[in-house]
């Protein structure tokens, strides 16, 4: 068994928690005795942070719709039709054609690629994600 | 947030609007306790009866969508009752002689009437607001999703200014954030106006910086919102701007707009048009089963990366386990997909992502892993590696100098109830749910609890529509209908319903309106007019 200390995934207070990892899976969670804002104290949301990693119904293959219908495909394929898709789309209507939804369940690191990608790569501000929810 | 969560401990009044905080931020909520312990007054603006309302000194239970006609009452009061703090409106503020021309246009009784509180309850929560060496106000979605959100939160600062309470450490206006890393989200510019730090990408010199950086040009032009870009590509019936060019793709990294976003006919109908839609989910959502290609995403166990919570506190989230299956972390998705497209990002971990965006981020330029690592997380602005972070905010002064008050007048909400669709429905969250519910509805524990779509109702309107608890109801608006099981309860008023989006067999966004605020373009989930029909009693 390890603990793993890390911050919670639902509301914006930022509690800090230990995930239990046994055989590399996630199995409980507990509050942290010494972070300043959990202080040893959790809501049932953050002492049930793992509930749904290991969920049967967790995605765990790249999808791509073929005839209609999503099927199972590489990240190979998935992402250069992703890639082909995008810029077919910049060239031939240009680069604010295209917008990117980021994400306030993503990291902050992953939200800076995301609008440098938005900005940097595609060459569009349609940038946004749902802070006003 | 200005403030620390820690600080609100340390208050004498709290003022609380929009926030069902026991609910939605627990530790907030603690915080409240804990000072009204030590003797703090707490005032409670809400429709809603919460249970925070309850045990509130003063609950002020406004008709939604009615905070600035209240908030103008107060603060003419506050003027009457020569309660202002003229030392800092002289000193911190401008624009005051604008806004003290406004507020002497208010009449307290037609407030009162507009708010349906009494006038003297209005005073009383005046009065004990800026007596108080140090109050607190904290507010959230209740506040800022109207279509007058902007005002609102402008009534709220401008309250706050009159009275001399901010820019210190246990006073201030504390804005609420929903999720784990909604902060972060805007810190790092995942805005169509900012880059990352709130560098206005108007600004020549900014954007010249990044260019630098990054090496190409960036673009200049005003981007779109999620709410321009999920409603009506192209066209213009729901009053967006007609100039707004269409989009073509999406790409959607976690969120679920085909569940969240309001009016969601008017979302279809614009998702049918992309020819290309890309999703990355941990799984799969309403919006990723209509994608073209779906990613799998890993989920915060799997993964390294900083998130910042709504008191600013940058924090490094920790990689538990491997990624499932054959997900991957979003950042890998994403540059890769760059790499495809001929713009290699070539970072070898989160924390060297970090490490350049200290160097273009001023607020974050000592967010550096390493430290962070040993620490509890730091909070922004935080200029440098040996600097320290910053407890509350406006230490010395506001961002731009001095404070300008803006006065604001009550807007009536988009849709209010008539004849034919008299209820006002009002939108939030439940406890044991969290947003679209895609993690907490696969959470047993927390599904056992709070499973089904439940719609509050005061018990008079129960009575009178001979409804029982558990009676399954459809709910119409004007744009759509979806079906929810009763609950009979008076946290609710009179003529008001209240439920959630956490469901996916009962969405609420069929049922509200796209109206928005025109500036910051949040839309108004929080009040529309709706009718009952199709009554099932049980
Ligand atoms: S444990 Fe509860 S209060 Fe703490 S961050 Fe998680 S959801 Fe918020």
């Amino acid at each position: 068994m390890r603990d793993v200390l890390t911050v919670c995934c639902y509301c914006g207070c930022g509690c800090g928690l230990y995930l239990h990892v046994r055989d590399d899976r996630v199995v409980g969670s507990s509050p942290s005795r010494n972070h300043p804002v959990s202080r040893n104290n959790l809501c049932v949301r953050g002492w049930n942070a793992h509930g749904f990693i290991h969920d049967a119904g967790r995605l765990t293959e790249p999808l791509v719709r073929r005839n209609g219908r999503l099927r199972p495909a590489t990240w190979d394929e998935a992402l250069q039709i992703t890639a082909d898709a995008l810029a077919r789309v910049v060239h031939e209507h240009g680069p604010d054609a295209v917008g990117v939804v980021a994400s306030a369940k993503c990291t902050n690191e992953e939200n800076y690629l995301l609008q440098k990608f938005a900005r940097a790569v595609l060459g569009t501000n349609n940038i946004d994600h749902c802070a006003r929810l | 947030m200005t403030n620390s969560i820690n600080e609100i401990e340390q208050a004498q009044v709290i003022l609380v609007s929009g926030s069902n905080t026991t609910r939605t931020h627990p530790q907030v909520a603690r915080r409240f306790y804990r000072a009204v312990d030590r003797g703090a007054k707490l005032i409670v603006i809400d429709p809603r009866r919460t249970r925070l309302a309850r045990h509130a000194h003063i609950h002020l239970r406004i008709r939604p969508g009615t905070d600035i006609a209240l908030l103008n009452g107060m603060m003419r009061s506050i003027i009457d009752e020569n309660l202002i703090d003229d030392l800092f409106i002289q000193m911190r503020t401008e624009n005051y002689t604008t806004m003290r021309d406004m507020l002497f246009g208010i009449d307290l009784a037609q407030a009162a009437a507009i708010t349906g509180v009494p006038e003297k309850t209005i005073r009383r929560a005046a009065r004990i607001y800026a007596q108080a060496q140090r109050s607190v106000i904290c507010y959230c979605l209740g506040v800022t999703q109207h279509i007058a959100g902007t005002g609102n939160v402008q009534s709220y600062a401008n309250l706050a200014m009159l009275t001399g309470h901010v820019e210190q450490e246990f006073t201030g206006v504390d804005p609420l954030r929903g999720q784990n890393n909604v902060q972060g989200a805007c810190d790092m510019g995942a805005l169509p106006g900012v880059l990352p730090g709130y560098q206005s990408v108007f600004d020549d010199a900014v954007r010249e910086k990044f260019a630098r950086v990054w090496g190409v040009e960036l673009p200049a032009t005003p981007g779109l919102t999620l709410l321009d870009m999920t409603h009506e590509a192209g066209g213009g019936a729901t009053g967006l701007p007609q100039a707004a060019p269409a989009i073509r793709a999406l790409y959607v990294t976690g969120e679920n707009p085909l569940l969240s976003e309001p009016s969601l006919n008017g979302v279809k109908k614009a998702f049918h048009q992309y020819d290309f839609l890309v999703v990355s989910d941990i799984f799969l959502s309403e919006t990723a089963r209509v994608a073209d290609v779906v990613f799998p995403a890993a989920s915060f166990a799997e993964k390294t990366g900083t998130i910042t919570s709504s008191e600013r506190r940058v924090q490094l989230m920790r990689k538990a386990i491997e990624p499932v299956g054959d997900s991957r972390p979003d950042d890998w998705i994403v540059m890769e997909l760059a790499r495809r497209m001929g713009h290699a990002m070539d970072y070898t971990s989160p924390a060297e992502v970090m490490e350049e965006i200290c160097m273009v981020t001023p607020i974050y330029g000592g967010m550096y892993h390493d430290r962070l690592d040993r620490e509890w997380g730091v909070q922004w602005p935080c200029g440098g590696r040996n600097m320290e972070g910053t407890q509350y905010l406006h230490k010395y002064s506001f961002a731009r100098g001095r404070g300008r008050f803006e006065p604001a007048a009550h807007v009536e909400p988009a849709e209010v109830p008539d004849s034919d669709y008299p209820f006002a429905l009002i939108t939030g969250r439940f406890y044991f749910q969290y947003h679209t519910g895609t993690m907490t509805r696969r959470t047993p524990i927390l599904e056992r609890e709070s499973g089904q779509p439940l719609l509050e109702m005061h018990p008079d309107d129960g009575r009178r529509l001979g409804l029982r608890p558990g009676s399954v109801v459809t709910v119409a608006s004007r744009r759509g209908r979806s079906r929810f099981v009763v609950e009979l309860t008076d946290r609710v008023a009179p003529g008001n319903l209240f439920t959630s989006f956490h469901f996916a067999e009962a969405p609420v966004n069929e049922l509200t309106i796209d109206a928005s605020d025109p500036v910051a373009r949040c839309p108004e989930y929080k009040v529309c007019a709706v009718r009952l029909e199709e009554v099932e009693p049980c």
